[in-house]
């Protein structure tokens, strides 16, 4: 599949890895040249320089034959603009959108996107190690 | 009117201080606590701490009595958001969205948004107007039809020149309305052979555009 990955932070670079080493088409976008140092050297896809808002800079990026577009800049509303330019300007089939705030996850996960929640799910974790064998009270 | 204004930059302190000058009901929201004071010192109890993109703000605003919302932050995505928001979360009747990059246009208006304001492109059209050569205008945009008329000069370097319209192998999705020449007004036909330094009033898809203006510039 042809995957791009927008945001080369933590997530973004372990992301683009998986796929990469799974023997998918990766290409990794980020606005900091520097963020690209956290791809191993195994890392065999491609790396763009630039805003994933702006839609030169995706189509540099393949957009137009992507298969999947996962947004996971450190920014909720960089991802979700950029998620929606993916999905509804381009029609990738497969969007998924991390967005941290959990009111702003609510509102567009009922708009229609594909959203990943890391608060919210790292909060029930959380609570879920802490009283793991307590019973529910 | 009731008008909410989220972003304290000089375009929101400024909107603010005439929106309240002609007698509407206005409330800015900002982010940032030391811009905050600055404009609480200016504008006095209107303004309001916060993220114009926070559901939680908005609602502290009164957003749903809102009868316009405008972003006017330095960010689009940023603007986008508190817009969408505005109209999906709160039903706002109309929205306002300043963009920086020209090309967000087409793409906010998709998304949701009922108008754009560039600052890039506004520029742009005051620059092109003072152009003395190879100019190119945009003298309106037909937002609902897609189409924008333009008005431009038959460069002598252009293929144009010289040669009659039908044989002039225009871009699709552009019309030449008007020729102008030596101020007189011509309604051309298939037969008008166009002159150099020609006047022409045209209609065109933003996507044909650059290549009707090489076309009248000459370039190849």
């Amino acid at each position: 599949m042809n995957i791009i990955v927008l945001g080369c932070g933590r997530v973004g670079a372990a992301l683009a890895m998986m796929l990469d080493a799974e023997g998918h088409s990766v290409t990794v976008i980020d606005q900091n040249s520097d963020a690209f140092r956290r791809l191993g050297a195994g890392y065999k896809g491609n790396m763009v320089l630039g805003t994933g808002i702006d839609e030169d800079v995706l189509r540099s990026a393949g957009i137009e034959k992507a298969d999947a577009f996962a947004a996971v800049t450190n920014g909720d509303n960089t991802n979700i603009m950029a998620s929606q330019i993916a999905s509804m300007i381009f029609h990738v089939p497969r969007v998924v959108t991390r967005i941290y705030d959990p009111i702003r996850e609510e509102t567009y996960r009922t708009l229609g996107l594909d959203t990943i929640c890391p608060t919210s799910i790292g909060a029930r974790l959380f609570k879920e190690r802490l009283l793991a064998g307590i019973g529910d009270s | 009117m009731y008008v909410v204004v989220v972003g304290g930059g000089k375009v929101g302190y400024y909107l603010t201080k005439t929106l309240i000058g002609e007698g509407h009901e206005v409330l800015l929201i900002e982010k940032d606590k030391k811009k905050c004071e600055a404009l609480v010192h200016s504008l006095g109890s209107v303004v309001v701490r916060g993220d114009g993109c926070e559901a939680s703000t908005l609602t502290e605003v009164g957003t749903g009595r809102a009868d316009v919302v405008v972003a006017v932050t330095g960010d689009d995505e940023d603007n986008l958001i508190v817009c969408q928001m505005a109209k999906k979360r709160f039903n706002v009747p109309r929205t306002i969205a300043r963009i920086n990059n020209p090309k967000n246009e087409r793409i906010f208006k998709i998304l949701g948004i009922d108008v754009t304001i560039s600052s890039t492109d506004i520029i742009m059209s005051q620059i092109e107007q003072e152009l003395p050569v190879h100019s190119f205008t945009h003298l309106l945009t037909l937002r609902g039809a897609g189409l924008e008329i333009v008005e431009t000069q038959v460069a002598p370097e252009s293929r144009l020149a010289g040669r009659a319209l039908r044989d002039s192998a225009l871009p699709a999705e552009c019309a030449i309305s008007l020729v102008l020449r030596d101020g007189k007004p011509i309604i051309p036909t298939g037969n008008l052979i166009l002159e150099s330094g020609d006047l022409v009033i045209a209609v065109t898809s933003p996507g044909s555009e650059d290549e009707l203006r090489g076309l009248f510039r000459g370039k190849t």
